[in-house]
Parts: structure tokens; C-alpha cells; sequence
């Protein structure tokens, strides 16, 4: 594999086929968890964790699978990895697993996990599955990342707050006070908060496209006459 | 018709043999990580009693001073729980409580509650729960500081119609949108105290019953020479 397929795979999943904003899939924890940075980032790590282990996993037995059965095999080693992920975090980073609670388990319900699997996994190589489901997952990351800014400066007026849970101590005053005194708004954290800033994010991500788009046309439509014109003239 | 046997055969015998490895590699990692588990549980709790036993209350050393306590009604228990007591100068002066409120919106809610030799609530905690995060999450102290309510409460004061969320006619006070979570907390608490009530003595009594645990380690501490 040469850089520029990792490279092209990496593209692919944080941007163009990002899972939040263009594939919308796995849209219930993205939905539920995204009231803070901290829970966001928190089960997108996890969540990522997971989509590479379970690509790597199922790359090179692919070939083993027989095709009748090949999903409930898929969604059998998910599980395990989930739960596995699950075991250990509750083991060794227990702040952060009673934060994100029932949302760990529920990883295996995410179908983004079993899209990727089924799309790219079930077809490709390991590394290359490997990069997809490390893409595909930070992809989903950063939609977290930033809908649960979003939701936290509206919703509590702060910003990185309780990352103490996940981190430790050290992390006790990373909290902003981006709006001092403020008394909060229900609407953002509540589920409606999420559904209407991940339409705005939606809406953010489709206006960029469109305006590459337009710029990429636009260029194009002054260069075509030049062309136009030109050939006639040369001949 | 032979070859769809022979076929479904294999598929079953595959499926079952990802089946043994996934099940395999579930119980070797229960194995490896349940000891640091039970320890990340407990050092969980005693963060949480360091915060509602107030340190002028006991000089004893409260972890070492439990009781074993059966699976109560009133408590809310299916299992076998500790109680771990406080004392001033020999004399009791709080117990710490083990609660699980059953009625949550998303299941089981684990509470721990510090009582005063008086009857008054030193401080309640919610130790695991899986409400609606952002909804009816704010009975942890870290979303809100609703659990302090409990503070200096006791049933002395408060009778038993008084204790339920304001909406219900009770003295608690809850947040609009998510009453379950509060209900079943005061409810649990309610039970706690009556708990606590009826087996005062029972749970000061002086002699410390070994945990198995404890067993364990002084045996091995006696084979070792």
C-alpha cells in the first residue's frame, strides 16, 4: 500500500465520509453523549478504539467467514472487543467509565462499527482496514468534539469541564468559563439540543462542500473560455 | 438434500467455533482485570465516604470496622452487603450504608448513605447509576448539588408523606423533566433510614466480624513461616 492510498483512506473517513455528518450513522450515541467535550471525545476514543481492533481482527479472517453467516460472526467479535474495552477501562480508567456508562456496551449497537466492517473490512487487507477504522473513528471523534462544545458553552456556559473524571487531577482546572455567572440552557443539553446542532454541523459541512464546489467550477468556467478561444485561434 | 445437511452443519460448526474463541477471550480478560476492578470499585467508594463522613466524626479506622449485612427489603440489597461503622472514642458515632434505589429510569441506582447515631442523614451519594445523562444525571453530586439535600435530614423530622419530591407533596426538591431519578432516591433513602431505625443496635454492635477476605490473607500470613 502506498502513503497516498492511507493518505486517500484517511481523507475518506475524517472528511468525505465522515460518520456523523455525511454517512449519519450511529447516530444515537452521537445524539446522547455529545453534552460535553469530556463524554464526547471520551466515547469517540472508545469508539475508535474499537472500529480498528474489530477491522484489524476481522481483515485477516476474512477469507475464513463463510458468507451466509459472515454477520453474526461480525457482530459476535464486536461484542467481545467491546466488552473487552469495557473490562479494562472499568479496571484501569474507572472515572471514565462511570462517566460514560451504559454508552460503552452500547458501542456494539452502533452500526457504524458493522458498516465499516462490511464495506471495507470484509474486502481489504489488515493495514488498510486498520487505517480505515482508525479514520472512520476519529472522523466520528471530532463530530463528538465539536457538538459537545457546541452543546456545553449553550447548554452549562463551560467548556472542558469534568475531564478530571477521564484524566485525573491534573486535569481539575482545564474547566472555561466561557460565560461567567451563566444560568444554562436546558434546550442544549437536553436531546433536541442535539439533534439541532448536529443539523447546523450537517448544514455547516454541505456549505463548505458547496462552496469548494462552486470555487472549483468557478475556476473552471474562466479557464474554459481562455482554452476555447485559444484552439480556434492556434489553428 | 444431503449436501443443504452437510452445509448447514459446517456453517453451525463455524459459527460455534468463533463462538468458543469469543467466549474464550471474554472469560481470560474477566480473569486478568476483575482483581484491579474490585479494587478500582473500592477505592471509588472510600473517596465517596471520605466525603460524606464528616473526619470529625470518627477516629477509628472506618474500613477496617465492617459488618456483613444480609440482603434486605429496606435496603433495597439482593446481596450480601458491608456496613461499615464509624467511632468517637470507642463509642459509635455513624455507620455507612450500602442502598440501591431499584426504580431508576434506566434500572438500579447504588447509593451510599452516612447516618449519625441520632438518626440524621451526614450525607448521601450516588455511587452508580445510568440515568438520562444531562436529564436525570443531576443526582450525582458532580451535575448538582441536589443530593446535599439530604444533609441533617432524618425521619425524626420529616414524616413519612414528607418524604417525596415537592411535585408529589413531599420536601424534596426536584428538577422539571426528570422526576424518576429524585423519586426513586428519596424513596431509597426513605427506606435506608427506616433500616437504619430497626437495626441500630444490631449494626453498632462492638465485635468485628473478619470479612472472608480478611480470613484469607491471615491464613496464608499463618502459612508462611
Amino acid at each position: 500500500m502506498s502513503f497516498q492510498e492511507y493518505k486517500d483512506i484517511f481523507y475518506n473517513g475524517v472528511w468525505k465520509q465522515n460518520t456523523g455528518v455525511v454517512q449519519l450513522l450511529g447516530l444515537c450515541p452521537i445524539l446522547a453523549v455529545s453534552g460535553s467535550v469530556v463524554n464526547g471525545v471520551s466515547l469517540g476514543l472508545a469508539t475508535t478504539l474499537v472500529m480498528i481492533l474489530s477491522s484489524a481482527t476481522i481483515a485477516p479472517i476474512r477469507s475464513f467467514v463463510p458468507n451466509e453467516i459472515r454477520i453474526p460472526v461480525f457482530v459476535l467479535i464486536i461484542a467481545v472487543l467491546v466488552t473487552v474495552v469495557q473490562y479494562l477501562m472499568n479496571a484501569y480508567m474507572y472515572g471514565l467509565y462511570v462517566v460514560l456508562g451504559i454508552f460503552i456496551p452500547l458501542i456494539v449497537t452502533n452500526c457504524i462499527v458493522l458498516a465499516r466492517i462490511e464495506a471495507f473490512a470484509s474486502k481489504n487487507p489488515l493495514k488498510a482496514s486498520a487505517m480505515d477504522g482508525l479514520a472512520m473513528g476519529l472522523g466520528l471523534t471530532a463530530v463528538l468534539a465539536i457538538l459537545g462544545a457546541m452543546r456545553e458553552i449553550i447548554g452549562h456556559g463551560t467548556l472542558f469541564a469534568g475531564f478530571d473524571l477521564a484524566l485525573g487531577e491534573m486535569a481539575k482546572n482545564w474547566v472555561i468559563h466561557v460565560i461567567p455567572n451563566y444560568k444554562g440552557f436546558l434546550l442544549a443539553i437536553l436531546p433536541p439540543g442535539a439533534f439541532i446542532g448536529l443539523g447546523l454541523l450537517i448544514a455547516g459541512k454541505n456549505w463548505l462542500n458547496l462552496r469548494q464546489e462552486q470555487k472549483l467550477k468557478g475556476s473552471k468556467a474562466r479557464i474554459t473560455p481562455i482554452e476555447g478561444g485559444c484552439s480556434p485561434a492556434s489553428h | 438434500m444431503k449436501r443443504i445437511v452437510k452445509s448447514t452443519f459446517q456453517t453451525a460448526i463455524n459459527l460455534v467455533f468463533f463462538a468458543l474463541i469469543g467466549t474464550a477471550i471474554l472469560a481470560a480478560t474477566f480473569a486478568l482485570t476483575q482483581d484491579k476492578i474490585k479494587e478500582s470499585e473500592e477505592a471509588a467508594k472510600l473517596k465517596l465516604i471520605a466525603q460524606i463522613m464528616p473526619s470529625n466524626l470518627f477516629d477509628n479506622n472506618i474500613i477496617q470496622d465492617t459488618l456483613k449485612i444480609p440482603a434486605d427489603e429496606l435496603l433495597g440489597t439482593e446481596e450480601v452487603g458491608t456496613a461499615y461503622r464509624a467511632r468517637l472514642k470507642e463509642k459509635p458515632s455513624a455507620v455507612i450504608l450500602e442502598a440501591i434505589a431499584p426504580d431508576g429510569y434506566n434500572g438500579k441506582i447504588s447509593l451510599i448513605l452516612a447516618v449519625r447515631e441520632n438518626g440524621d442523614l451526614a450525607g448521601v451519594r450516588v455511587v452508580a447509576n445510568q440515568e438520562t445523562p444531562g436529564l436525570g444525571d443531576y443526582i450525582e453530586l458532580t451535575k448538582s448539588p441536589w443530593i446535599k439535600g439530604f444533609d441533617g435530614k432524618s425521619l425524626k423530622m420529616f414524616k413519612d408523606v414528607d418524604w417525596q419530591v415537592k411535585k408529589d407533596g413531599g420536601k424534596f426538591d426536584y428538577m422539571a423533566g426528570a422526576t424518576i431519578s429524585p423519586r426513586a432516591v428519596i424513596k431509597a433513602v426513605h427506606k435506608a433510614l427506616q433500616y437504619f431505625a430497626a437495626n441500630r443496635d444490631k449494626l453498632f454492635a462492638a465485635n468485628v466480624r473478619p470479612t472472608p477476605d480478611k480470613m484469607k490473607s491471615a491464613a496464608l500470613k499463618e502459612k508462611q513461616p
